[in-house]
């Protein structure tokens, strides 16, 4: 199974190596739906640069001696945007404001460029695979966990008898893990966002990372790599429950409230998780010998000043509203991301990974500065979940709104920025038709999952009490 | 004639003129700058040179270079921060130096003026459209199509609105105005207008697509000649050629228009004082505007000067044909799933140990091969005619341009007998599916491709809909195979592209022979690839690249074994 894995690499890091050299890539660079305020590379140098009084600046001098070499500077890219644009186009152009604080990249992933500045392009391209890599052993794990899990059930008798064609083989799942792999690598998504260079994909690589040390049970490593995201994100916060409920799983310890076990356990994995968590943010702190990272990092997360538009529903709503309530809606549109972890942890407490493949295609969907990166890494997962294929009921609509809406784009983008033929409602009114389209197709998926599962355990072919076909309705 | 009665002495005796590029007219740059300078305006050139891909044998160049001369009159009353543009491309001849003259003459009266709040720039190009090009790239500070310029020495801020001005002769019948630019941009509806009531307020005739204003809508002859003027503009703009020197401005979004003198044999005729006043009332108004025209005014289709159809009228219709691709998609997708139930329920009952219906793993795999070699096919067309001129013209007796033509038409029609799909064998059981899930998949595309063309250049995408949806909607290997086989070539968009100017030239009354028609049609591909190169027209490669591909694939469902 590692020679098609290889080829698989091999085509991905082609791929991306053409795009590197073509002239393609500055053109990606600069798209909104790649790039975010939060991941973008040329940001990143700009903001790093533009703050120059921040102390942190000396201590990582010489990292900025190459970027003013390289980069002299906001006045640079202002006149960059200028020509790229002419001058009459500046004008409806969003010009991204000078900071006002310091850039949004945590300090240490700064530290990081600063050895691996001049490599930045094999450094991404290396992320990317270790992703899928990681994604891969992950998922062959899984399934022979899933396979022996199924097993069990049939020996026990646990499911209904009629359920026969919805018992999963290991013809059918044998590849999986290559499949998920390749939908990483080869995703468009995916190669957009690595020829963008958009940090985006160092999260990618970290949540993937999480996910392999917490299928392969390793309590400690996965409260590492979950501390790292989350100290990279924030929003990765969220799968610390799924990560916790499929430790537990694999200890067959039950979730009981009652269960002294489960209390012992949950205590030391999120120990484990904030212990590192601090140590990472110490290790922050003694860098910059400063907290200023703090309020730079997670306020940009939470308070979203930047309202450069992008693939999400934060920025025209903030860009409407009223100063006096942005507080508020903030607060309501933040809760979103961590607001469906407790309803999801009590329905899916049997199923910790379908949670939190549901988890991260939240985080993508409802996160304040999403690229398509962050969507890239949910549809990594779709082939785990090919057996529910027969249950899904809308998703040639949906896979064709989603591509219509990534294709549309770069269309209305051109027709508001460049033609001005367009304004902003048309560019909006396509993201809110891409999340419309990625929240169907996630409860397409969830409601499909639950069926499949109410099927297995109650037969088939269910008869409502009169004899006739039952349907099944989700309340 | 002994000489040139050889079609390859004839052709290499061409290319030698090209190469030489002696031009029998150059622009007076010296006295242009001279009479500038005496009318008070700040005088710049700029110089520029371009190698175009290959010989334009239409325009008879090949390495161009030339001079733009510019003045530019400051505004007493205002910071240079906003300017208009007067502007006069000069071609290979002199047939436009009677627009020169006026522009000289209108500099002279503007200079005199107290009330300009705008910088006007008074811009003369030479090689036309190349020169404006030129001009433009430099002024914003940006190289897309690979032009060689020097830098310009002046400026004077945002350009609000430019007029192109072409006048022939020193006397005018009517003048006619274009509008359709660069990849089917059009200018604010407002700039139109605008030339409209000072036409009619100095009493000039105009005309739109060389056609007359019909003034009797009640009868059936107005409503009839305004829907030539709309098929006339449908098909210019489908074309994404800048039709005048305004169509560059267009893309830098800069109001543009562009007004021909017309001499016919008219009776009455208008000197160029009247052209000159109609000129001077939109300066003036220009002058005044304080914000951009408003900007849900630029799409629109003219029937008629005086009226236009709004794009909540038009888009519907293409909206329509694209749904006839949808629900085909559709209706496919339904059939291939309830294939694939009735696949998996006689397979389901033996027992628990039944693979995955193989079904749709074929189907998908079976997919690849064709996407692949039509989306090469299409690259092929693309790059291989400029790549590979030199190559043609060592081996054939052929001059570059025609060598890029023949190729571009050789690849085309090779796409045609390429064996598309490996001939995977599709198990028994269901023989159809392979095709329905690539005619499923070529519809998706064919649909997407449209949709997003009819959104920024709405008469192409109407036009190739209207053209190619039937046949795609129709495509099936079953059935009167021969007869949807003429209809997909009837309906390619190389055939499409042939009926366009047959069309093109009935509307306008001067009706093509064939072989005329196919000296035009090899003239019009020419022009195509060279445009895309100098200007970065995207028709090209739009077709090359995406309906190309996506034509070959309904092709390949037609054939599918």
């Amino acid at each position: 199974m590692a020679a098609p894995l290889a080829l698989v690499l091999v085509v991905a890091v082609t791929v991306r190596a053409a795009l590197f050299r073509s002239s393609l890539a500055e053109f990606i660079s600069e798209r909104v739906e790649v790039v975010s305020p939060l991941s973008s590379w040329k940001r990143e140098w700009l903001k790093a640069f533009h703050c120059w009084t921040w102390e942190y600046l000396h201590i990582l001098e010489q990292y900025f001696m190459k970027v003013s070499f390289c980069h002299p500077g906001w006045s640079a890219m202002a006149q960059s945007r200028l020509t790229a644009t002419s001058t009459s186009q500046v004008q409806a152009t969003p010009l991204p404001q000078p900071p006002e604080q310091l850039g949004p990249q945590t300090p240490l992933i700064i530290y990081l460029f600063h050895f691996l500045i001049d490599y930045a392009e094999l450094v991404f391209m290396i992320t990317d695979a270790l992703t899928a890599i990681a994604l891969y052993f992950a998922i062959q794990d899984f399934n022979k966990v899933v396979f022996k899990k199924q097993k069990l059930l049939l020996e026990l008798d646990q499911y209904a008898p009629d359920v026969a064609e919805l018992i999963r083989t290991p013809m059918e799942m044998r590849y999986i893990p290559l499949k998920v792999a390749l939908f990483y690598l080869l995703n468009p998504y995916t190669i957009l966002s690595c020829v963008a260079k958009s940090t985006c994909a160092i999260n990618n690589t970290l949540i993937a990372f999480f996910i392999l040390t917490t299928i392969k049970g390793s309590a400690f490593l996965s409260a590492i790599f979950l501390a790292l995201a989350t100290y990279q994100s924030l929003y990765p916060l969220t799968l610390f429950v799924p990560g916790l409920l499929y430790l537990l799983q694999r200890q067959y310890i039950p979730v009981k409230m009652k269960s002294k076990a489960f209390w012992i356990f949950s205590w030391e994995y999120a120990m484990m998780y904030v212990g590192s968590l601090v140590v990472i943010v110490c290790l922050s702190f003694f860098l910059l010998s400063s907290w200023d990272f703090i309020p730079a990092v997670y306020g940009f997360i939470l308070s979203v000043p930047d309202l450069t538009p992008n693939i999400g529903l934060f920025w025209y709503f903030f860009a409407e509203m009223f100063e006096h309530f942005s507080l508020f809606f903030v607060c309501v549109f933040q809760i979103n991301v961590f607001f469906y972890t407790i309803p999801l942890a009590i329905k899916l407490k049997e199923h910790p990974i379908f949670f939190m493949f549901i988890q991260i295609a939240i985080i993508a969907i409802f996160k304040s500065y999403p690229t398509v990166g962050d969507v890239a890494l949910y549809m990594a997962f779709f082939p785990v979940w090919n057996h529910l294929y027969r249950f899904l009921r809308n998703i040639f609509v949906l896979t064709c709104i989603i591509i219509v809406c990534s294709l549309l784009f770069p269309v209305l983008w051109h027709l508001w920025i460049y033609a001005g033929s367009a304004n902003s409602n048309f560019f909006y009114a396509i993201t809110l038709t891409f999340n419309v389209g990625q929240i169907l197709l996630i409860s397409d998926y969830f409601y499909a999952f639950l069926r499949r599962e109410y099927y297995l355990t109650h037969g088939l072919y269910l008869t409502a009490k009169d004899g006739t076909e039952a349907m099944l309705v989700l309340k | 004639m002994g000489l040139l009665s050889d079609p390859v002495r004839r052709r290499a005796l061409a290319r030698l003129v090209l190469r030489l590029n002696a031009p029998l007219w150059a622009l007076p740059v010296a006295w242009l700058e001279r009479t500038m300078r005496s009318v008070g305006l700040e005088v710049y050139t700029q110089s520029f040179s371009r190698k175009l891909p290959f010989p334009d044998e239409t325009h008879e160049r090949y390495m161009v270079s030339g001079t733009n001369v510019y003045g530019i009159l400051r505004a007493p009353r205002a910071a240079s921060t906003e300017s208009l543009v007067l502007t006069v491309p000069c071609g290979s001849d002199s047939t436009n130096s009677q627009a020169v003259g006026l522009l000289l003459a209108l500099a002279a009266h503007f200079r005199g003026q107290i009330y300009w709040a705008k910088d006007i720039i008074f811009l003369v190009t030479e090689h036309d459209l190349l020169g404006t090009e030129a001009w433009l790239e430099a002024y914003h500070d940006v190289n897309v199509t690979g032009m060689q310029s020097s830098p310009l020495q002046g400026r004077a801020g945002a350009i609000q609105a430019a007029v192109a001005l072409e006048l022939s002769s020193d006397v005018v019948t009517s003048l006619d105005v274009a509008v359709e630019g660069l990849n089917g941009q059009l200018p604010n509806l407002d700039l139109l207008n605008l030339f409209q009531t000072f036409c009619q307020k100095g009493g000039l005739l105009c005309t739109l697509q060389g056609k007359l204003q019909p003034q009797d809508w009640t009868s059936l002859d107005g409503p009839l000649q305004g829907l030539q003027t709309l098929l006339l503009m449908v098909l210019r703009q489908a074309s994404g050629r800048p039709h005048g020197s305004h169509g560059l401005f267009l893309r830098y979004r800069v109001e543009a228009l562009t007004l021909r003198g017309i001499n016919s044999f008219r009776q009455y005729k208008y000197d160029l004082v009247a052209v000159g006043k109609a000129l001077e009332g939109m300066f003036r108004k220009l002058n005044h505007l304080l914000e951009r025209l408003h900007q849900s005014f630029f799409l629109y289709l003219l029937p008629a000067l005086s009226r236009f159809v709004s794009i909540g009228l038009y888009m519907p219709a293409a909206g329509f044909l694209l749904l006839v691709l949808g629900l085909k998609a559709l209706e496919l997708w339904m059939q291939l799933h309830e294939a694939e139930v009735g696949l998996e329920e006689p397979g389901g009952a033996p027992g628990p140990s039944v693979p995955l219906p193989p079904s749709q793993g074929v189907g998908l795999a079976s997919l690849v091969a064709p996407l692949l070699i039509s989306q090469a096919m299409g690259l092929a067309l693309y790059v291989l005619p400029v790549l590979g001129q030199h190559v043609a013209t060592q081996h054939f007796p052929v001059a570059e341009a025609e060598a890029v033509v023949l190729t571009l038409l050789a690849i085309y029609a090779a796409g045609l007998a390429l064996p598309h799909n490996t001939h995977r064998v599709v198990s028994t059981q269901a023989p159809d599916r392979g095709w329905m899930a690539l005619k499923l998949v070529a519809l998706i595309y064919l649909a997407l491709q449209l949709g997003c063309i009819a959104l920024t250049n709405f008469s192409l995408g109407f036009l190739l809909a209207t053209t190619m949806v039937p046949a795609a909607a129709l495509a099936k290997p079953h059935g009167p195979r021969t007869l949807y086989a003429a209809l997909l070539v009837l309906t390619s968009p190389a055939a499409t592209l042939l009926g366009s100017l047959f069309l093109w030239r009935e509307l306008q009354e001067a009706p093509l022979s064939l072989a005329e028609g196919w000296q035009l049609f090899l003239a019009a591909l020419a022009q195509g690839v060279l445009e895309h190169h100098t200007y970065g027209a995207l028709l090209f490669p739009l077709l090359s690249l995406g309906l190309y591909p996506c034509w070959l694939l309904f092709w390949n469902v037609l054939f599918w074994k």
